[in-house]
């Protein structure tokens, strides 16, 4: 029945696979694109570019370990700029991934299957660079391990009221459910590979790597029990991790941040900012590598609706602060938000309005939500808004606030620049290199939304 | 077709199992590693300039610990003898004793003798003699038997582990302030036949826990949270 | 000086300056030849060389191969300070063994220990610190021999326990490594007998004509055993002439005094019997001026509004610390202060509304003259040395028509051994040289090649021939040992034996605590040698002397008790009744200046430039600008809006031909059409530190108008350069209009109606979610607290430095400063509220608050910061692992944080001076105030070893035991009967940022102004 009730659905809608396709077809495009498709010229250069920035972060963090934080702008009273700024901005992206292969895939929401694949590889390689931050702006980045409970010859504790504490958990847990994840859902794909690939060593590695994967009944049924089970852990890390980040904030008491509203608001810019990426990363990638067919409309159009409702309830996180600065009659409070709409750095909170609230707004349009060009500017803008909402929530509060005689200004330097691009240099060449080695469109996930498959599931009901 | 053997399945398998005993493994290691003497210097005797026997002086010509630590009961620092205290005797015996030649040196050039510190604290611990000594904390609980070396070593580990086990129980090594210099003490063992019993206070203690808890009082030694707020050793 | 030069040079463009200079141009460099070239040179050389040597080619090949690590740091911009830590830092590596383990060290006994030295016990001795001829008493610690840090001598009438940040920052002076290290001739190094040999002979040839080409140039010389060997050597040779120069200097005062009786008598006042005090252009409550340490404590002992509370006037050109503390001020063109004080002498036989117009200044000046006048023999007028000679002629006949001498006004012999007009004693001089009269002229310590006035042309005059021999006595191979030929280092006052005498005449035997570290040699041995006694030490020529002094028998006794003291007994100089000339009074001619009025002030903190070489002195904040490391062209607000000057913007200031340009700096309360600029900055040969700093003002200082003038020009150039200033924001309200109750202020009236104003809004105190503390704080022997009394506080800046000597504090330097990374622990905000041309001004010390529910400690990762059971916020630096969040969750910034290496790990000297009962923070922790910790630890174990407890007062912080106002009270909570306790039971207490409800240890006693009611509007 379920069928009867799909198709029609379906016909409304933009298909979330074009029409045409048979399961061949469909491994064929996409393992030809690791396997058979050469390497272009653009790719090459692409990576070069990328590489390099990657290779400058190695370059900025070592001088970083030999210098000291201070090559940074940070200072008494903003002890912490860009490093902290940037963890959350990564950490943010990160979760699109895991929402949309977890939560997605618990709500059996068949279109999420043509862009799950790459989007956990997206998070794996935002957390990755977010990961870097925590660690390069300690003063003594030598002595992390103290932030772990491990048996030590000082009988000593870390302070588990702190936050940060509960970040170095947060953080670790996630990223180790993320890859596992996104390993598991690989294997049948690797698998594909292995008996796809000509070259006897590419065929060891996917080998390898597809734990020796026969496609057996046994291995799908275990297969579809770890999946769910995983999905099913995932699914609370996308609220929480970055609830405890908002904690980092929420549990200080300066202005700004001692806010009741930080976590699902943070929640919420998190998923905003990470669909965002998912557009940025997702359009360009469909029309390079010919993906029109799976990464369709529909899902260009759903992201963007994703991003309406998530950019809404920040818009509405914003409200309440400006609310609360004005109802609460605190004065640190409400010189906040005049701070913020008239201090020295009233520009970036101007900007934030634009890039988060004012320009999304566009998306109530169909035209918008369906046109390629404009959702990647739109999701651009967004990105750019959501890191400078952390610029504001870090910089602007700690720069103004309780004395009045320690008030100080910020001013990044150029070594906090290349710290940014170089983990955007990071994150690019793990895409760069995912895109070449893995898959990055789940196969078999897109073999099921074929119609054949539904057949053949309508069959199994009926029996 | 097959490209791996189906052995590979069991070596599969395996390696699982392996990897999180090696993970393990190493930590285990690390955490061994930094108990040993190699980091600790526990135990090891370090090249002098002169093999001075602290079991000869104490044990074989029974010399106070005083005569030469001067200042271990005033001050943090137990003071290192000048030379002029070793000639005080060596001028009288052994006077031409070849492996004693430093010291006259020492003495006629005016030239200092340089030791090698053998029991060594890092720069921000901040530890105090005297004040262990006043509260009934024996020499020998920290420096071992320093009665039986002939090349003095550095008897314990000086972790904060080890501070903090006594700073945590003092009843379990405190001891009459008479008996901090006697080398010889043995702490009470609980023992009907009231072997090493002490007397303090006119009450006999057959048991260190009594009679530490007991100094612990008469001593009044500040309350174990107090001994163990931080800045009681780092400032 | 162009503010370019001041942009640090690049390693490569030194060595391009000096072609040549790297001894090892051709061979590889490696490690040991360093070594080998730094140790074959010395004194001046030895830095000199170092810089060449890194300026090379070959040195950065080297250093790149040695260790590469160290490499990346020559890629920065490459500053003199930079350089020889990054030199140091590198040196060091090649020591370093990779490994973890603790590295071996030696114990090095004494050979024969000397008797009562306790190792690990630190002693104290008593001394004096000079400056411009007066004592002020010191107690000087010392760690096996080594002199730590400078505190009070609560014994000495002239200290009471308190210091002046001079004496403070002295035991950096005494370390400086650019401090000259060997005696020159031309540069040459020279043996202390080869300049004797050499100088015998010219000596000799003016023995026979009664020394007529000699002559001694010093600066204000109070000690009685260096006059008087003078005087012998004039005595023994007639013709010879002894100058004194010094360019802070007295001369007003003293031809103020002749002119109103005829003798140069000295003025003393005694506060704590005047209920009002004004003062003409007198900062009396700031370092520099003589006796400011006990004039503070007593006039901050009568701020107390629960006794009988002085009242304050200030009528003063350049805003001041004194200015910030009045009840009432008035900014005045210095000009203009003559005709108020001429108004004032008449006030009541002329009538003021006809003397003035009744505008502000009108009706201030009734009701100061009414003041004075229901005040006669409890006031005071006090005048400041830049006034002319006139306006302190007025003030004494004020003083004596009101009775106040005798009272609260005395007059004494001059404590200044030889009274002469400075600017005249230097002329004459000059002229001698021009008149090829001088054969040999001996300068003992100054600097007259840099602050002579401009039109001797001093400078160029020394480097001339026209005089044949010159010797300079001097602590630094500064620009006048460049002009000398023979250059002897001067010891330090902790390394020589001198004597001095305080503000009130009292003498001090000034004892050493050290020997000589580079060979230096003190002024009494210089005139030692010629008198021909070159064998005579300074303690041999110090105890002759008061030999003869001591009539009675024992004199040994005296001699010890002296020492022992720090002072000599009755030697207070005794009032005396002078007669006033009232004829001689003139009669104030009213200022005609129209113009714009430049005036010409010593710096705050590095005084007439002498200090422009330490490191403290220059990051220490001034007083009201808060500015480190520069000094401005300080101008009013409504002047500002006339040029469209800003802060930042570069002006040029032009005066009587000179120009010059320097950042404005726009100060609340300056009077309009009035320029200030800070005298000591500029320096050319200062040292790594001082020199290139700032932008000199002596070319436009002359001797006809040596502190202000009519006429200056400002123009606005366009440029911009920043200064850099330590407090981010200097008024209590916020952009948006709102206020923020940082200092709690009332006025007198206010404050007997509603006692309690400053607790409003703080909350009761079990007002918290959190369960009870950890710890019963009621339960312990001790729990510890802080009252800082805002009445008391006058800005002087000494806790601040006491603080950094006690604690090992860091100098970061300007760049870093204005970063806003300076590491100071207690910092002394300044704000000013009111309309900005005249604002109130106020004080408030910050150190750590020692919260109960401190912010800092909950969000912690590693537990850093945690709390001890005696209710110290404890700060572990070993655990920091610097994620710096505690700062940032601290609503009180107090807390420090090591951005980069700012501890200076290298340079040998500064090992010998920290402080070994305090951690030296590296890279990467967090520091902050500890109430020093390290104190309460040795006073506990004292007092536990005796089985007693530590009473109240035993136990001090720094900046309290420092502090000349007794504002800071520090002690034991649970002891009902401390200090700290009834302070803190006073109306007036109120903790910071109350409604955090944080529970401060440290609080504050709200401060309380006493305005003349009459002047109520």
């Amino acid at each position: 029945m379920a069928t009867n009730t799909q198709i029609p659905v379906a016909d409304r809608r933009a298909p979330v696979i074009e029409p045409g396709h048979t399961f061949s077809t469909i491994t064929e495009k996409i393992s030809n694109i690791v396997l058979k498709r050469p390497v272009s010229l653009g790719w090459i250069l692409g990576f070069l570019i990328v590489f390099g920035m990657l290779n400058m972060l190695a370059g900025v963090l070592g001088y970083l370990f030999i210098k000291g934080v201070g090559i940074w702008g940070i200072n008494i009273p903003v002890g912490w700029g860009f490093a902290i700024i940037n963890f959350v901005w990564w950490i943010g992206i990160g979760h699109a991934g895991t929402l949309i292969s977890a939560i997605l895939a618990l709500l059996r929401q068949s279109w999420r299957n043509s862009i799950n694949r790459f989007a956990e590889a997206m998070t794996l390689f935002a957390v990755m660079c977010a990961g870097t931050f925590p660690l390069a702006h300690m003063g003594r980045p030598w002595l992390f391990y103290w932030m772990f409970p491990y048996p030590n010859t000082m009988r000593y504790w870390p302070n588990f009221r702190s936050p940060l504490v509960w970040d170095v958990f947060a953080v670790s847990t996630y990223f180790t459910i993320s890859l596992v994840f996104w390993f598991v859902g690989l294997i049948p794909d690797l698998a594909t590979m292995r008996d796809r690939a000509e070259n006897p060593f590419v065929q060891r590695i996917y080998g390898l790597l597809a734990m020796g994967w026969r496609n057996s009944a046994r291995h799908w049924h275990r297969y579809e029990t770890a999946y769910l089970l995983l999905a099913g852990l995932a699914t609370p890390l996308v609220l929480s991790v970055h609830t405890v980040v908002s904690f980092d904030f929420a549990v200080g008491i300066v202005p700004g941040w001692h806010t009741t509203i930080f976590p699902p608001y943070f929640v919420a810019g998190a998923i905003y900012s990470g669909f965002a990426m998912v557009l940025c990363l997702a359009i360009p990638i469909r029309s390079i590598y010919g993906l029109k067919d799976f990464i369709t409309e529909r899902h260009l159009e759903i992201s963007a609706k994703v991003m309406l409702a998530t950019g809404l309830i920040v818009a509405y996180g914003y409200g309440m602060e400006a609310f609360m600065g004005w109802y609460s009659g605190n004065q640190f409070d409400s010189f906040l938000m005049w701070n913020r709409f008239n201090g020295n750095y009233a520009f970036s909170y101007r900007a934030l309005l634009t890039c988060n609230i004012l320009i999304p707004q566009i998306l109530w349009l169909k035209k918008f939500r369906v046109s390629p060009g404009w959702l990647w500017l739109i999701s651009f803008v967004v990105l750019v808004g959501m890191w400078l909402e952390r610029f504001i929530i870090i910089v602007v509060s700690l720069s103004r606030d309780f004395l009045t005689s320690s008030w100080g200004m910020y001013y990044p330097t150029k070594w906090d620049w290349a710290t940014f691009i170089g983990t955007i240099g990071l994150f690019l060449t793990g895409m760069w290199l995912f895109l070449r080695l893995l898959p990055p469109i789940s196969i078999f996930e897109m073999r099921t939304l074929l119609p054949e498959a539904e057949v053949h599931e309508a069959a199994e009901v009926e029996q | 077709m097959q490209i791996f053997p189906r052995s590979s399945n069991a070596i599969a398998r395996a390696s699982l199992v392996l990897v999180v005993l090696a993970v393990a493994g190493l930590g285990w290691v690390v955490l061994e590693l930094e108990r040993t003497p190699y980091i600790t210097n526990a135990g090891v005797r370090k090249a002098q300039p002169v093999p001075f026997s602290h079991e000869h002086h104490v044990t074989g010509l029974g010399i106070d610990c005083r005569y030469c630590h001067t200042s271990v009961e005033t001050s943090s620092f137990a003071g290192i003898p000048p030379t002029k205290t070793c000639i005080n005797c060596h001028q009288q015996i052994w006077t031409n004793a070849a492996y004693l030649e430093p010291v006259r040196e020492s003495y006629r050039t005016g030239r200092s003798l340089e030791w090698t510190r053998v029991n060594q604290l890092p720069d921000f611990v901040y530890f105090n003699h005297s004040i262990h000594i006043n509260k009934g904390v024996g020499c020998n609980t920290c420096h071992g038997p320093i009665d039986h070396m002939p090349l003095t070593y550095q008897y314990a580990s000086l972790q904060m582990e080890f501070c903090l086990d006594c700073h945590r129980n003092t009843e379990k090594y405190l001891r009459p302030r008479d008996q901090v210099f006697n080398m010889r003490y043995e702490p009470p063992v609980d023992d009907p036949l009231g072997k090493n019993a002490v007397v303090f206070g006119g009450k006999t203690y057959n048991n260190q826990i009594a009679l530490g808890t007991a100094l612990h009082e008469a001593y009044n030694v500040r309350s174990v949270k107090d001994i163990t707020s931080c800045n009681t050793c780092h400032r | 000086m162009s503010i370019d030069e001041h942009k640090t040079k690049p390693a490569a463009a030194k060595a391009a300056a000096q072609p040549d200079v790297c001894p090892t141009k051709r061979k590889q460099l490696d490690l040991a030849t360093v070594r080998e070239q730094i140790e074959d040179t010395t004194g001046p050389e030895y830095w000199r060389s170092l810089e060449e040597l890194a300026g090379s080619d070959e040195f950065q090949e080297m250093l790149h191969r040695e260790f590469p690590k160290g490499a990346s740091e020559w890629l920065d911009d490459f500053s003199r300070r930079g350089f020889l830590k990054t030199m140091g830092a590198s040196l060091a590596l090649a020591g370093l063994t990779g490994c973890t383990r603790m590295p071996n060290t030696e114990i090095v006994p004494y050979v024969r220990q000397p008797e009562n030295v306790i190792p690990g016990k630190p002693k104290f001795y008593a001394t004096a610190h000079t400056l411009g001829g007066y004592a002020s008493p010191v107690l000087v610690e010392s760690h096996l021999f080594r002199p730590t840090k400078i505190e009070g001598n609560p014994q000495h009438p002239a200290s009471l326990g308190g210091t002046d940040i001079y004496a403070q920052a002295s035991i950096l002076d005494l370390y400086d490594p650019d401090r000259a290290q060997d005696i020159t001739y031309l540069g040459d190094v020279r043996s202390w007998n080869a300049f004797i040999d050499a100088i015998s002979g010219p000596l000799m040839a003016e023995k026979s004509m009664a020394g007529g080409g000699v002559r001694i140039l010093t600066q204000t010389v109070s000690s009685p055993t260096l006059a008087a060997q003078i005087r012998d050597y004039l005595a023994a040779n007639p013709q010879a002439k002894w100058h004194v120069y010094e360019p802070i200097n007295r001369d007003n005062v003293v031809e103020g005094a002749k002119l109103a009786f005829g003798e140069p008598v000295e003025t003393r006042y005694d506060l704590s019997k005047a209920d009002v005090i004004v003062s003409l252009d007198a900062d009396f409550l700031y370092a520099g001026f003589p006796g400011s340490t006990r004039y503070t404590r007593d006039f901050a002992a009568r701020r107390n509004p629960d006794a009988d509370m002085n009242r304050l006037y200030v009528i003063e050109s350049t805003p001041s610390s004194t200015g910030m503390k009045a009840d009432h001020r008035l900014p005045m063109k210095a000009s203009d202060i003559q005709s108020f004080a001429g108004a004032l002498a008449a006030f009541g036989r002329v009538d003021p509304q006809a003397a003035r117009p009744t505008d502000e200044v009108g009706r201030l000046l009734l009701a100061v003259g009414k003041d004075l006048q229901s005040h006669k023999g409890s006031s005071v007028v006090i005048v400041g040395d830049h006034q002319p000679p006139v306006v302190h002629a007025l003030a004494h006949s004020v003083n004596q028509a009101l009775g106040n001498v005798g009272k609260t006004v005395f007059y004494t012999d001059p404590v200044d051994a030889n009274p002469v007009n400075r600017a005249d004693s230097l002329k004459a001089l000059v002229d001698d040289m021009h008149a090829g009269k001088v054969d040999v002229l001996l300068i003992l310590s100054g600097n007259p090649a840099y602050d002579a006035p401009a039109e001797l042309e001093f400078a160029s005059l020394l480097k001339s021939p026209a005089v044949a021999t010159k010797v300079y006595l001097g602590s630094h191979r500064n620009e006048t040992a460049e002009l000398c030929q023979w250059h002897v280092p001067e010891a330090h006052y902790l390394e020589s034996w001198s004597d001095g005498r305080a503000y009130d005449g009292t003498a001090t035997i000034i004892q050493p605590l050290i020997e000589p570290l580079y060979n230096g040699k003190s002024a009494h041995e210089i005139i030692a040698v010629f008198a021909g006694d070159s064998g005579a030490t300074g303690h041999d020529l110090v105890q002759a002397y008061w030999q003869k002094q001591h009539t009675g028998a024992d004199f040994d006794t005296f001699w010890r008790k002296s020492l022992h003291d720090g002072w000599i007994a009755d030697t207070a100089s005794k009032p005396k009744t002078v007669a006033l000339k009232t004829s001689s009074v003139p009669a104030p001619q009213s200022a005609t200046a129209s113009g714009i009025e430049l005036n010409f002030r010593r710096d705050p903190s590095i005084y007439d430039g002498r200090f422009s070489n330490n490191g403290w002195l220059q990051e220490l904040p001034k007083p009201l600008t808060k500015l480190t490391w520069d000094n401005p062209i300080m101008i009013g607000p409504a002047m500002a809006e006339r040029l469209k000057l800003n802060f930042k913007d570069v002006a040029e200031l032009e005066f009587n031909g000179k120009k010059v340009k320097g950042a404005v700096w726009i100060q609340a309360g300056h009077p309009d059409n009035s320029i200030t600029v800070f005298l000591g900055y500029g320096r050319t040969r200062a040292g790594r530190v001082g020199s290139g700093a700032g932008f000199d003002v002596y070319p436009m200082c002359t001797s006809q108008a040596p502190w202000f003038a009519d006429g200056a020009k400002l123009t606005a150039t366009g440029e911009t350069y920043n200064l850099a200033s330590t407090q981010g924001y200097q008024t209590m309200e916020t952009p948006n209009g709102s206020e923020r109750p940082q200092v709690q202020e009332r006025s007198l009236e206010e404050y007997k109606k509603e006692p309690n104003f400053a607790k409003e809004g703080e909350p009761p105190k079990d007002l918290t979610l959190y369960k009870p503390e950890i710890f019963d704080y009621a339960k312990e022997t001790y729990s510890w607290g802080m009252a800082i009394d805002l009445n008391s506080c006058v800005g002087c800046n000494n806790c601040i430095l006491a603080c950094q000597s006690e604690n090992n504090i860091a100098v970061v330097g300007k760049e870093q400063t204005l970063r806003g990374r300076h590491m100071h622990w207690i910092r002394v905000d300044a704000y000013y509220n009111g309309p900005r041309d005249n604002p109130k001004g106020f004080f408030q010390p910050v150190p750590c608050m020692q919260c109960e529910n401190a912010p800092c400690e909950l969000v912690c990762p590693v537990q850093a910061t945690v709390h001890s059971s005696e209710g110290l916020n404890d700060m572990i630096y070993n655990r920091c692992v610097g994620t710096r969040y505690c700062s940032n969750n601290c609503p009180y910034k107090v807390r420090r944080f090591n951005f980069l290496l700012f501890q200076d790990w290298e340079t040998p000297q500064f090992k010998l001076m920290r402080n070994p009962d305090v951690t030296i923070r590296s890279r990467g922790v967090m520091e902050k105030c500890t109430y020093c910790v390290q104190r309460i630890s040795e006073a506990r174990i004292d007092t536990e070893r005796a089985d007693s407890t530590i009473k109240d007062g035993d136990l001090q912080t720094a900046c309290q035991q420092s502090c000349p106002a007794n504002a800071i009270v520090f002690g034991n909570l649970n002891d009902p009967s401390s200090q700290v306790n009834k302070w803190k039971a006073q109306a007036r207490n109120y903790s910071l940022l109350g409604e955090l409800n944080t529970r401060p240890r440290t609080t504050y006693l709200a401060e309380v102004r006493n305005p003349n009611p009459e002047l109520a509007t």
